[in-house]
């Protein structure tokens, strides 16, 4: 660790408060006309680019519950990838098994999550850092493991082939514009619902966790009830991206959840900018979409490719997509303010 | 004759706070030299400062060369000492492994048994415990430790970061009877950075007051001593 | 008997190459505080090395010290060129980087070497030793002999040794340490290339058994995940002699406990992984971090 006496930039970044209350006008305006242009996108773009959106829409979700967890509530977690897994094969087994809608499967893959996840927090709350990093490793090694292991339910190696939703009452949609828009409207909806949650007295008090969890506890939290909640819900967020990713992808097997996908939720957070809500957006466009422009680059090494993208990444952007553009956003400010 | 320490309008600053205001200050060849104040006053912020492990403006020269913004290792390899806040003991090496890990900087190893036992006879407790895990010491030991370790680099200057923070009167007053001994048979300059003041100016010459990151008084300790405002807010009669 | 023999014999050749790893893993993170992920990768890349030079024609014992040399110097270049400008940046970023390392090491093989498994030779004598009723794989011994060597090696090192000494003071401490002026950086690249070096004997060690494939050393960092974890993070003394017991009950279990069998020998680690976090987090020997308010 060098000397940082002359290093220090005058201009420090500063890291935006990812819980201010205040609802800036013009935040609400770019947000809308954000959404309003993904709106857009299905009449433009391929099937193909619309399947790979959806995806990645759904990731976003994974990643938003991971962010909870480690940005947020400090707790690291290499097994998300496991949940996701539980989500998807939740909706497979009661599609194909039962027959119900795909609708319906996707709460129940939520809550179910939650609770797996609210169980697994109670003993792994105990443990802090690298442990919990190990226990949470240990749990994506094992999920395929005991997904094959289950055959009956989860169709073993093979897995489950899942049946193509269609758009409901009779809209003019293909079944990809369908469920951009479906995917889309879930996440909307879970990251209003998110943000209100870190707004508030609870998201307060997961952050105060993170920061001074003795204090914390001193100050009244009940640390692990609030411990095993966030892995809950970051649990039970994971899960629903899971049942969505199934059902776009119409297929769950086994070893698409390996501990690769655990590696690459991780690896979204952090690129994508802990502790800010937009970051699991911009992370998840990167874990969707890098690998393949990996590829376009080199065919013969495109994870080497990969890997040099994270690298760089990390150099350039250490506080991750969402945190460099806050910093060039603070500076902009400050010119302003300087100016004026 | 330029003095062996000289600090001028010294500033330095964690992030965006402003610890020290521009504080000026002489240590000089031979004495004990000693910065008092409260908690928060600056105190560690300047000896810190002088080692490169601050962010600092201003102009600090050892020896008359300047040494604003090397770094740590560096400085030490100029024959100065750094006994931290804290101890800083390595505490799951042994005693003597300390001791040794003193000695890493300096020129010229040779010797480097004779000056373990020189260390010795002056900490006779830790003469005692050379294969000792430096942790299990007790606080007072391991600041005898501290020092002894800044000892082995041989320097020419000693940084002591208050001394006597977590310790008893009686070991305290062996500590500083030890640093009053060695600045004289040693030939070691001492800066003492204390809260104490009593036992600071009990072996000092030249003392400082430190408030808020400013030097708000300056003199010879003897002044200090007899000096009513000192006495009443710092000596507590 | 004579197969309970034979399975800790094996089980202690698996072991050193998990003791090694894992002592390479606890290395760097009592310097760092990170775990480094592509450790196993690295270990790997060397053995492909390794392989090169003996598929040029270079005689065994001669590559196998070249490709120590190479790998110390490589341990010491990453983290030079690669870690260092990440150094003072959050753990996780520094963990995303190793990640990085992991895939890069894993395609570059895959895309030099090609995915087709090779076999690696072993310096030890093929045909087995035979003590009474008992066969004794000559290459097990043998790995244990080398790994047991390296081991020894550095204990002496660290213990011994000056520079040792320096180095386990700036894993340990790095503020004190620049206080007493060590350079911590220099300390920090001797480290990685040290880990590096035994990753490279491990994975020439294990090759001959596993055949060589990129995709070799994933298994075993998993086992030295599980060792570091039974023995210790903070304790390199504890993770060796993880490695050894973990090397041991895998293939005691293997070939003792009936449903288990070569398929699941996987979940024994996992198993020792989740056991010792739910017991005892920092291990045998590790010390349980103290939370300072």
């Amino acid at each position: 660790m060098e000397n940082r006496t002359e290093t220090t930039e005058l201009l420090e970044v500063k890291h935006a408060d990812p819980l201010d209350t205040r609802i800036e006008g013009w935040k609400v305006a770019g947000v809308i006309a954000v959404l309003a242009f993904a709106s857009l996108l299905p009449f433009v773009m391929s099937s193909y680019r619309l399947f790979q959106f959806s995806l990645a829409f759904a990731y976003a979700i994974a990643l938003f519950g991971l962010n909870l967890l480690t940005g947020y509530n400090g707790q690291i977690s290499l097994g998300h990838g496991a949940f996701y897994a539980i989500g998807a094969y939740t909706t497979a087994i009661m599609m194909e098994h039962w027959g119900i809608s795909y609708i319906w499967t996707i709460p129940v893959a939520g809550f179910i999550c939650l609770v797996v996840g609210f169980l697994f927090g109670i003993p792994a709350l105990r443990l802090t850092g690298l442990y919990l990093a190990l226990a949470t490793f240990t749990l994506a090694i094992a999920a395929p493991q005991l997904l094959k292991y289950f055959e009956e339910w989860t169709g073993g190696v093979q897995g489950i082939v899942l049946s193509e939703p269609q758009a409901p009452f009779g809209l003019p949609l293909n079944k990809d514009q369908w469920l951009y828009y479906f995917t889309l409207s879930i996440l909307v909806v879970l990251f209003i619902v998110g943000w209100n949650l870190l707004r508030g007295r609870v998201g307060r008090a997961i952050v105060a966790i993170r920061d001074h969890h003795i204090a914390a506890e001193s100050m009244g939290i009940n640390l692990p009830l609030y411990k095993s909640l966030t892995f809950g819900v970051s649990a039970m967020y994971t899960g629903v991206a899971g049942a969505l990713g199934a059902i776009v992808v119409q297929y769950v097997a086994p070893d698409s959840f390996n501990i690769f996908l655990s590696i690459s939720f991780l690896t979204g957070v952090v690129i994508g900018g802990l502790s800010s809500i937009s970051g699991a957006i911009f992370g998840a466009f990167f874990i969707q979409f890098v690998p393949t422009y990996a590829q376009d680059i080199s065919d013969a090494a495109p994870w080497a490719i990969y890997g040099i993208f994270l690298i760089i990444f990390m150099y350039a952007m250490p506080m991750g997509i969402a945190g460099f553009l806050q910093g060039l956003w603070n500076r902009l400010r400050r010119r302003r303010l300087v100016d004026s | 004759m330029t003095a062996l320490l000289e600090v001028e309008k010294l500033e330095a600053s964690y992030g965006w706070t402003k610890v020290l205001h521009g504080i000026s200050f002489l240590v000089e060849k031979g004495g004990v030299t000693t910065v008092l104040g409260a908690n928060g006053a600056g105190k560690t912020t300047s000896l810190r400062a002088i080692c490169g492990m601050v962010k600092t403006g201003g102009e600090m020269r050892f020896k008359g060369q300047r040494i604003n913004g090397k770094a740590t290792e560096d400085i030490v390899r100029l024959g100065i000492s750094h006994v931290p806040e804290g101890r800083g003991t390595f505490v799951n090496l042994t005693v003597e492994e300390n001791l040794r890990l003193g000695a890493y900087a300096r020129k010229g190893k040779r010797n480097l048994g004779e000056d373990l036992e020189r260390i010795y006879e002056y900490f006779s407790v830790l003469g005692g415990r050379r294969k000792q895990t430096a942790g299990t010491l007790s606080g007072g030991e391991q600041q005898m430790l501290a020092i002894a370790r800044g000892l082995m680099l041989r320097p020419e200057l000693l940084l002591l970061d208050e001394p006597s923070l977590g310790l008893g009167p009686i070991i305290m007053r062996e500590i500083f009877h030890i640093v009053h001994t060695i600045n004289k048979e040693e030939d070691v300059s001492v800066l003492l950075v204390e809260q104490n003041a009593s036992m600071a100016l009990d072996i000092a010459g030249k003392a400082y007051l430190l408030e808020t990151g400013r030097v708000v008084m300056s003199g010879s300790a003897a002044d200090f001593q007899k000096d009513d405002s000192i006495r009443r807010s710092y000596l507590g009669y | 008997m004579e197969t309970l023999i034979q399975q800790i014999i094996g089980g202690l050749a698996n072991g050193g190459i998990y003791a090694s790893l894992a002592l390479a893993l606890v290395m760097i993170y009592q310097a760092t505080d990170v775990v480094n992920f592509a450790q196993g990768e690295m270990a790997m890349f060397s053995t492909y090395l390794a392989w090169s030079f003996l598929n040029a024609g270079l005689p065994y014992w001669l590559t196998f010290f070249l490709t120590v040399g190479l790998s110390f110097a490589g341990g010491i270049l990453i983290q030079r060129v690669i870690i260092r400008p990440v150094e003072t940046a959050p753990i996780l970023n520094i963990v995303i980087v190793c990640i990085g390392l992991l895939v890069i090491f894993n395609s570059i093989a895959g895309w030099i070497y090609t995915y087709l498994i090779k076999p690696f030779p072993s310096p030890f004598p093929e045909q087995p030793l035979k003590i009474g009723n008992i066969f004794l794989g000559f290459h097990n011994l043998g790995a244990i002999g080398v790994t047991l060597a390296l081991l020894i090696l550095l204990y002496l090192f660290f213990r011994h040794t000056p520079l040792g000494l320096t180095l386990r003071a700036a894993a340990q401490n790095p503020e004190s340490s620049r206080l007493v002026g060590i350079r911590v950086s220099r300390m920090l690249m001797l480290g990685w290339g040290l880990a590096a070096l035994i990753g490279a004997v491990a994975g020439m060690m294990v090759a001959p058994i596993v055949f060589l494939d990129p995709n070799m050393m994933s298994g075993i960092l998993i086992y030295a995940f599980a060792s570091a974890t039974l023995g210790g993070f903070t304790s390199p003394g504890g993770a060796v002699l993880g490695g050894f017991i973990v090397g041991i009950i895998e293939n005691l279990v293997g070939t003792y406990v009936a449903f288990i069998g070569t398929q699941l020998k996987f979940t024994v680690a996992l198993v020792l992984i989740i056991g010792v976090l739910l017991v005892k987090p920092s291990g045998l020997f590790g010390k349980a971090a103290i939370q300072r308010v």
